[in-house]
């Protein structure tokens, strides 16, 4: 038998590399498996990074980790085939530290964020595939490796093996996730000049632009897309549930093409070249859907177990508060010698008790909401457009007779009605 | 007990790599850095021996820093040490340089542990020359054995070493006295994936790294830039091959065409004199 861990980490994702980070931190003899080539060469995500959550783990981490931008502008396009109504706000706070968020490449953030856990003493093994847990007496004790002599046994195993966590479907802990639990992300990294980049995005060094893009960027399926602005690239890309993309029959690569196609796109990628292209699952069952996320010897954090706020694009932010926590619970554990459900559930109170379980229970009906009411993206967001156009077209009418003619356009009064319920509800499952 | 040195090298991955036009040299930041493919067979023979007839792997590299990830790589196949030699002395080095200064390691690493025998692989992706090995034999006057293919029997007590060497044709057999160097073929072995133990060894491995001034009588005129009489007078991408010719028609025609395609080039086919 090889020596035997205090904790394993499967998965070197944001989830991951937090929770062996802090349990190195705290003392702890920490494995870390990673199936890619390294950490972050298999991980997607769409590119934001939120400054408050990281700097839980590592203060002032951005003065020295590979970031792209400082955000300084968000803009959200409700976008109709050949038109787009856009808000945004844009302050120069965001452009000097402490910061708000920024763009990463996450293949080479994670790395960065893996080398600074192997400094704390994690000891991180990339190209190994945990292939199962090893269970005895109903307690996990370690994993089998897809490697000779690969198992390995430690008090705790933490599963942070992304969305699908086959892992902790195997332990029971969750069922396969059904179609409209889990969004497709398609994105592609452009190789655009620096300069170029900085003149389209009416920007100036070291700052980034974030857009998300709602209603026909998607076709009208539920989902969003976004572009965010790196150093010399641009991360384009479009998430929808996977149901919707079986429903209309389209398939995701269709769908960002036609975004980067979209008028209303096109003129802010033209002349780039294509990098990188991802894909990748994103659970947005949200609380609903997760499983346990507890048991004797073993703790579920980040995407496996379902942690993302699909409404506000969080995810990797959610998956770092959720590994610091279950490093505490391990912690808090090994001090006291006992590795059993009831013990580790501490990582699973705070959690709930803390932001990320509150988000997740004030959102808990969004995606279902929006999933079952189609209109919202159908309708409504065309709707908007036209109203926009109607509003600021300069063509001799007066303006009152511009309300009324929007007014009527919004249909008969029993339309109306459905509209302001619509409304309604859309705003209680938001708000 | 056998003492067996690997020597290897850190190369972009050129299959990847792209050239720079303007230049015409490898842009280096476009692939990523691994274990020469040669020497990871190099090192696996290495520890297929260590296996049969006990004793100690150690692997030796000049490089930069970020080498030592190359190191890493052997020790997850399974060598026992490594050894880093690092300084800005060696920079700007060609094959002759290369071989002194790996040469002065070894020398420094049989100080501690008599060295039975050192394998190289074939060439390096890289450079493609396969001069290091042989230069390394000659500046430690042991036999150098090329092109292996085989090693049928390491005998230390009596000090010999029986291998086949590949040929054109077939194979020779070739017995040497030990110490002597093997630079070894791709075909040699398969280079299986590596237990977790090792993996867990690997992770948390530190080499030994040593600068110029922790070798021993080292002439400094013959290292790096200064020690290499090389002169890259031109480097060029090669040509992308042209794309074939496609026959068209029915089966009959395309028979015709063909065969008066071979006709035409019938010379390629005819046997050379003395071959």
């Amino acid at each position: 038998m090889s020596e035997k861990f205090d904790c394993i980490v499967v998965g070197a994702g944001p989830a991951g590399i937090s929770c062996a980070y802090e349990l190195a931190k705290g003392g702890a003899k920490v494995l870390l498996l990673e199936r890619g080539e390294y950490p972050g060469s298999k991980n997607v995500m769409g590119g934001v990074l939120y400054r408050k959550m990281m700097e839980d783990i590592i203060p002032e981490f951005y003065k020295e980790a590979p970031l792209e931008r400082p955000v300084v502008e968000q803009r959200f396009m409700m976008m109709d085939k050949e038109s787009a109504v856009t808000v945004g706000y844009k302050g120069m706070e965001w452009g000097k530290e402490p910061y708000n968020n920024f763009t990463v490449l996450r293949a080479k953030f994670d790395q960065w964020f893996a080398e600074k856990a192997v400094e704390q003493g994690a000891v991180l093994v990339n190209e190994t595939v945990v292939l199962e847990c090893i269970v005895e007496d109903g307690k996990v004790v370690g994993v089998r490796t897809d490697r000779p002599n690969g198992e390995i046994y430690a008090d705790v195993v933490v599963l942070a093996d992304g969305v699908n966590s086959l892992l902790a479907q195997s332990l029971g802990f969750h069922k396969e996730y059904k179609p409209d639990e889990v969004a497709l992300a398609t994105m592609e990294v452009l190789k655009l000049d620096k300069k170029v980049i900085e003149d389209r995005f009416n920007l100036e060094e070291n700052q980034g632009c974030t857009i998300e893009l709602f209603g026909d960027a998607t076709k009208g399926i539920l989902g969003t897309g976004f572009l965010y602005t790196n150093k010399d690239s641009l991360s384009i890309g479009v998430g929808t549930l996977l149901s919707g993309l079986i429903k209309h029959k389209i398939k995701p690569y269709e769908l960002l093409e036609y975004v980067k196609n979209h008028p209303m796109i096109r003129p802010y990628i033209q002349g780039s070249e294509s990098q990188e292209y991802l894909a990748h699952l994103i659970p947005e069952g949200g609380f609903k859907s997760m499983g346990r996320i507890v048991g004797d010897g073993v703790i579920v954090i980040g995407d496996a177990s379902q942690l993302v706020n699909a409404i506000h694009r969080e995810g990797s932010n959610l998956a770092m508060t959720s590994g610091r926590y279950a490093a505490e619970a391990v912690l808090l554990a090994k001090q006291a010698g006992d590795f059993s459900e009831k013990m580790l559930d501490s990582y699973r109170m705070r959690l709930m008790a803390g932001f990320v379980g509150q988000d997740m229970q004030k959102y808990k009906d969004s995606t279902h909401h929006f999933n079952k009411f189609p209109q919202y993206f159908e309708d409504y967001i065309p709707m908007v457009n036209k109203a926009a156009s109607q509003m600021f077209t300069v063509d001799g009418t007066s303006k009152w007779e511009k309300q009324k003619k929007i007014w009527k356009d919004l249909g008969t009064g029993k339309e109306k009605m459905k509209l302001a319920r619509d409304m309604y509800r859309a705003w209680k499952v938001i708000k | 007990m056998l003492h067996i040195v690997a020597c290897i090298k850190q190369v972009p991955d050129t299959k990847i790599i792209k050239m720079n036009p303007k230049t015409n040299t490898m842009d280096r930041r476009t692939a990523p850095a691994i274990l020469n493919p040669y020497d990871a067979h190099a090192v696996e023979e290495a520890v297929r021996l260590r296996e049969r007839y006990g004793g100690t792997v150690s692997v030796v590299t000049m490089g930069p820093p970020p080498a030592v990830k190359a190191i890493k790589k052997c020790i997850e196949i399974g060598a026992d040490e490594g050894y880093l030699i690092t300084d800005r002395r060696f920079a700007g080095a060609d094959t002759l340089a290369t071989s002194y200064a790996l040469t002065k390691a070894i020398e420094k690493i049989s100080q501690m542990n008599p060295v039975d025998l050192v394998i190289c692989g074939k060439m390096t992706i890289d450079g493609d020359t396969g001069q290091v090995g042989p230069g390394i034999a000659r500046r430690l006057d042991i036999p150098p054995l090329t092109s292996v293919n085989k090693v049928v029997e390491v005998n230390r007590e009596e000090g010999y070493a029986v291998v086949h060497r590949k040929l054109e044709d077939g194979f020779e057999v070739v017995r040497s006295s030990l110490p002597c160097l093997l630079s070894v073929e791709k075909t040699i072995n398969e280079v299986p994936y590596s237990p977790f133990p090792n993996m867990l060894k690997a992770a948390q491995y530190q080499p030994h790294i040593w600068s110029v001034d922790d070798l021993e009588d080292v002439d400094i005129k013959q290292l790096g830039l200064k020690g290499s009489p090389t002169i890259v007078s031109k480097v060029w991408a090669p040509p992308k091959p042209e794309a074939g010719e496609i026959l068209e028609g029915n089966p009959r025609e395309q028979v015709e065409q063909l065969l008066s395609v071979l006709l035409e080039k019938k010379e390629l086919f005819s046997s050379k004199e003395g071959v």
